[in-house]
């Protein structure tokens, strides 16, 4: 067990149980705000990866921008504050499958990689992220600017008014 | 030095999280937020693989980890434009109330006024023309 070890483990079990909290809780605005433990422990996890680049676009984004975007949605819709009982259906459909597919996953990864021991790589950095994307992967890197533009023009157009007052008129 | 295996297994935990409350939550937005789990759970395992792996090209992975953080933020924004139609027509997100049939839909709007949309006139007039997904396109 190395520092990195148990740094991933202490950041891994915050995670987890952020993102458990996230779907079990029963007031919506905090799940919301476990969401952010969940994403900013991630980040951390990032950092100790030496992901330095996507830990921090993670902060910006996520916890920045895709939270908030998040949370102006429960309040937009109207979303009770206080505790609701309704939002979950039956459990067990969602515990068999959820729970199958983690811990199938989590079988799979362990016999894979059984206790194997890997070197930290040296830093992803702007620098180093930044040549990778602009010679690499230049032409994914402009298509995903392209699909960014649909996406937006897409909120847009889904979001006008008008459209859903003449539905089928 | 460090064990891959930890970053794994915490994203196939994350992953399994995510995926139980994809099937569990009934309000949108909250739907949402799990999706959102997956896909971390997905860029963990793509940044824990770019250490493990070595590949012909460094750093591959936090580059499609920063791929999947921009798909992801216009993912959430045009699902929440789409959250938001859904609530300026029925006042409810609750996605296990959505009609997926048109017998459904047909048996909704002659029934009760349970989940009656804002204009219920051409909801339900709506209901009996042809099909009743059509949208006038407007000019």
């Amino acid at each position: 067990m190395t520092t990195a070890d148990v740094l991933m483990l202490a950041l891994g079990a915050v995670a987890v149980g952020a993102a458990a909290a996230v779907v079990t809780t029963r007031q919506i605005v905090r799940a919301g705000l476990w969401l952010v433990v969940a994403l900013g422990s991630l980040a951390g996890l990032y950092l100790v990866l030496s992901a330095e680049l996507v830990a921090w676009v993670q902060v910006l984004i996520y916890v920045g921008a895709v939270v908030v975007l998040l949370l102006f949605a429960v309040m937009l819709t109207r979303a009770p504050i206080g505790v609701s009982e309704d939002l979950d259906r039956s459990r067990w459909p969602g515990l068999l499958i959820g729970g199958g597919a983690g811990l199938g996953l989590a079988a799979l990864l362990i016999d894979a990689y059984q206790w194997s021991t890997v070197d930290l790589a040296d830093g992803a950095g702007a620098e180093e992220v930044g040549a990778a994307i602009f010679r690499s992967w230049v032409l994914p890197f402009e298509v995903l600017s392209v699909l960014l533009l649909a996406a937006l023009v897409g909120a847009i157009v889904i979001s006008r008014p008008d459209v859903s007052a003449r539905v089928g008129r | 030095m460090m064990h891959p295996v930890i970053p794994y297994v915490i994203a196939a935990l994350l992953f399994g999280l995510g995926v139980y409350g994809v099937l569990t939550r009934r309000n949108a937005v909250l739907l949402l937020m799990a999706v959102e789990l997956i896909l971390n759970a997905v860029n963990l395992v793509l940044v824990t693989a770019d250490t493990t792996v070595r590949a012909a090209l460094p750093h591959t992975g936090g580059v499609f980890a920063l791929f999947v953080i921009v798909l992801a933020a216009a993912e959430v924004g045009v699902g929440l434009a789409i959250v938001l139609q859904l609530y300026r027509l029925r006042q409810s997100v609750q996605v296990d109330e959505v009609p997926l049939s048109y017998e459904e839909r047909l048996g909704e709007a002659a029934g009760s006024g349970e989940a009656v949309p804002l204009d219920g006139d051409t909801w339900s007039s709506n209901a009996r023309t042809a099909s009743p997904w059509s949208v006038e396109v407007i000019p």
